[in-house]
């Protein structure tokens, strides 16, 4: 009897094993890009951004040419390649310290300028690869590293929602918020991101996608909690969804008088 | 001779940069070395305003000329900046219409322009500069007074009515530079 | 093409248009503004791309992410700009990229002036951002040289996959004078096909990783050596260096660069005028310097002057160069002040003379 492949690893990954810590969902996401990218008939002409941070050797396992970024400019870099080269699809693929701390002017003047490049933006409210110290996305309370007693609010301000921050900006195309700490977010998940693609593919301007993310070594809790907290804490903070579209309107602010 | 430097000073919008470019153009129209230079920077925002032209027979070693042997100065700030820099035996062309006070150096010569009025009275009231620049060509021979006018004609070709009436102010000026019109003014 | 009266900037811009450069990223800043401003408007009548950038930390990022994906690129700063953009030349260097970034140095430290300076020399020569790189570095005294300049620029970029810095000062950027664009220009190295360049994998080569991390320190250590290997083949091959009456006999040899030299050439006029013989080596490369060329020079001198618009820096190469066999002296002015004719021939007259060597 022949055999039919009716599951198999997306062409846009590589064979290599990724670095990531047990319970970690940078995985996930980078297989959803990739069937994405697949799916879509995008891999050949791909090219994404790799960030510093967890994902600073994700050049490994995108099966796409990759550009390796300083930490926060990958957006910058995205400008620079698809502005030379239109034809091609560009991504870059970054963590909460990378975009939202020291990338946070790249990310919105790129956002703000609508250069025709997808930003997939990983929150797990943590410094990851330097070892657990607070991020901008850090939840109030959250301990960190660099906030031993929990994050702040009166020293730290709250945490940053950046699909929010984005979608003010009248320029942008799609921005979106998912998450991947079930099989349902998932799936959501990567409609977004090919949402957020098929904009690019269609020469539409930027478009973001922030993934909600676990970690649970920085976190401190094991794999199957992480996935609870961050349903527990994080989403009610960051709510899912579609914050912009091509065809919604602009986010204007409410008039100071006479506003409905 | 075998080099003309000269610097150009007035009020922003007096145009010396341009008949600073038109003359270095101009040598460079006769194949000669040529560099123009401007003041910048917080200088020229509302102030005085300057360039330095250099023409010279052999490459033109310094564009900034410490101890110009010409200097042409459209307004008063200009001749107190720039009259104690002049060469002695240099060139001083000094507009008249605007600066009531005499030349302080008795070591250098001076034609007295009175560019507004002439151009005032060529219903030109613009093209002072032109009759300033006029004054030292013909003063000097930096340039040839023909090539001067062809740049002239094309400096203005997208503005005809303004080509012959910048012409006839560059040749009020030549007929001064030369000693060949007295200053009066009728206007 | 005939001779254009053009401005420095106008005409660095227009020779990257004519080098084949058709994107420029870059961010305002005086005194080099007429370089966007050409770019912006000249670009796109060529079919290229001008983008302001939000910062010169993003320019430099967006000219790596342009010259990784293999296409010809520019920027464009000042002094204080550039200092951002160490950033981006550190990675475009270790991640050996092409580009070309003109300096248009002024005053400084900090803020500064915006007035005409050198003090970028030890950044621009002896690395400035993190790391062990170095930048090909170019020194323009006139308007034609930098438009020449320029477009060797990218062909010794795209040679060596090695950023080039054009080292300017605000004299050079403002000034006009006579250019011409030669409409059969060759390039001045072979250039191979771009195969390296991020364009889309399809298999048939590959992947083109643009990057910079090599976490295996065995694996650094190759790279850095391959890195070093290149810089020394520049030494060999690039140096760069204009001689004025070093081929007769004098007292005094004067060495400076860019601008400065141009000050210098007036100043030697005077002198020999007045029977003071003096020549001048002017390195036109400033990496790789011309150490062979200046020690040359320098031992039929009896005195060595330095002449620079900061308080002395290419003066150390100098020293290297010439190895203690001739005193080496130094005339500057700081702050966008000018050296003249004057101030140099009066120094040289002094070391003609046997006397001044107290600095």
């Amino acid at each position: 009897m022949p055999e039919t492949l009716v599951f198999g690893k997306p062409t846009a990954l590589t064979e290599v094993p990724t670095h990531y810590c047990p319970g970690c969902t940078h995985g996930v996401i980078h297989r959803l890009v990739a069937e994405v990218l697949d799916e879509l008939d995008l891999t050949r002409r791909t090219v994404g951004i790799a960030p510093v941070g967890c994902s600073v050797l994700a050049y490994n396992y995108f099966a796409t040419d990759f550009h390796e970024a300083s930490h926060g400019r990958a957006p910058a870099v995205a400008t620079g390649i698809k502005r030379a080269r239109p034809d091609l699809i560009v991504f870059s693929y970054q963590g909460d310290g990378d975009l939202a701390s020291i990338g946070l002017s790249e990310v919105l003047h790129c956002a703000n300028r609508g250069e025709k490049v997808t930003v997939i933006f990983v929150n797990n409210a943590i410094y990851g690869m330097t070892g657990g110290q607070m991020a901008p996305t850090t939840m109030p309370g959250q301990v960190a590293t660099t906030c031993p007693l929990g994050r702040d609010v009166e020293q730290a301000g709250y945490p940053i929602r950046i699909a929010e921050l984005i979608s003010t900006l009248r320029t942008p195309a799609f921005v979106a918020r998912a998450s991947v700490h079930s099989p349902l977010h998932a799936v959501h998940a990567k409609e977004m991101i090919r949402r957020a693609f098929r904009c690019q593919k269609e020469g539409r301007c930027f478009s973001l996608v922030e993934v909600l993310s676990t970690c649970p070594t920085n976190w401190g809790i094991p794999p199957a909690e992480s996935l609870t907290w961050l349903e527990q804490h994080m989403l009610p903070y960051y709510p899912l969804g579609v914050f912009k579209t091509p065809e919604g309107p602009d986010r204007a602010p409410l008039p100071l008088f006479g506003g409905a | 001779m075998a080099q003309h430097d000269v610097v150009i000073a007035g009020f922003g919008g007096q145009g010396v940069l341009l008949v600073g470019k038109m003359l270095a153009y101009a040598g460079m129209r006769e194949n000669k070395e040529v560099s123009w230079f401007p003041s910048y920077g917080p200088e020229m925002r509302g102030g005085t305003c300057n360039c330095t032209v250099v023409i010279s027979d052999r490459p033109v070693g310094s564009p900034v000329v410490q101890h110009p042997s010409a200097i042409i100065v459209l307004n008063l700030p200009s001749l107190d900046k720039f009259e104690p820099l002049l060469r002695s035996g240099g060139l001083l062309c000094v507009n008249t219409s605007l600066i009531h006070r005499q030349p302080r150096r008795d070591d250098v010569r001076v034609v007295a322009v009175p560019a507004n009025d002439i151009a005032i009275e060529l219903h030109n009231p613009r093209g002072a500069n032109m009759v300033a620049l006029g004054a030292y060509v013909g003063s000097t021979g930096a340039v040839s007074e023909r090539v001067l006018e062809e740049v002239i004609q094309e400096t203005f070709a997208g503005k005809p009515g303004l080509v012959e009436a910048n012409l006839q102010a560059f040749r009020r000026g030549v007929a001064i530079g030369r000693g060949e019109s007295t200053q009066e003014v009728t206007a | 093409m005939a001779k254009k009266l053009m401005k420095g900037a106008e005409a660095m811009g227009e020779a990257a248009i004519q080098a084949g450069c058709r994107l420029f990223f870059g961010y305002p800043i005086t005194p080099q503004n007429e370089i966007p401003e050409y770019m912006s408007a000249r670009l796109p009548q060529v079919g290229g791309t001008f983008v302001q950038a939000e910062s010169e930390v993003a320019a430099s990022n967006m000219i790596y992410g342009a010259a990784g994906a293999g296409e010809r690129v520019l920027t464009s700063s000042s002094s204080p700009g550039i200092s951002l953009m160490m950033e981006g030349l550190s990675y475009i260097a270790g991640s050996e990229l092409p580009v070309v970034v003109i300096n248009i140095m002024r005053a400084g430290p900090g803020l500064g002036g915006i007035l005409p300076a050198q003090g970028d020399y030890f950044q621009a020569t002896k690395g400035g951002g993190h790391g062990d790189y170095r930048c090909l570095v170019l020194a323009p005294w006139s308007v034609q040289e930098a438009a020449d300049l320029v477009q060797d620029a990218f062909d010794l970029a795209d040679y060596y996959r090695n950023p080039v810095l054009i080292l300017g000062d605000g004299l050079i950027g403002q000034m006009m004078e006579p250019v011409e664009f030669k409409a059969d220009r060759r390039p001045c190295k072979p250039l191979a096909p771009k195969t390296w360049a991020s364009t889309g994998w399809k298999g048939d080569r590959p992947r083109a990783i643009i990057n910079s991390l090599f976490l295996d320190p065995e694996a650094l250590e190759r790279h850095n050596q391959k890195l070093a290997a290149k810089y020394a083949a520049m030494e060999r091959d690039e140096k760069r260096v204009a001689e004025v009456g070093t081929d007769g006999q004098y007292e005094v040899l004067v060495v400076a660069y860019g601008t400065v030299a141009r000050v210098v050439y007036t100043a030697l006029d005077d002198l020999r005028q007045a029977g003071v013989r003096a020549a001048m080596v002017r390195p036109v490369s400033l990496f790789p310097f011309p150490y062979e060329a200046v020690r040359r020079a320098a031992e039929k001198a009896k005195a060595v002057l330095v002449a620079e618009l900061s308080t002395g820096q290419m003066i150390e190469d100098v020293r290297l160069a010439v190895e203690g066999r001739v005193p080496v002296h130094f005339i500057g002015r700081q702050g966008g002040m000018l050296l003249t004719p004057e101030d140099i021939a009066a120094r040289v007259r002094e070391l003609a003379a046997g006397e001044g060597s107290h600095a």
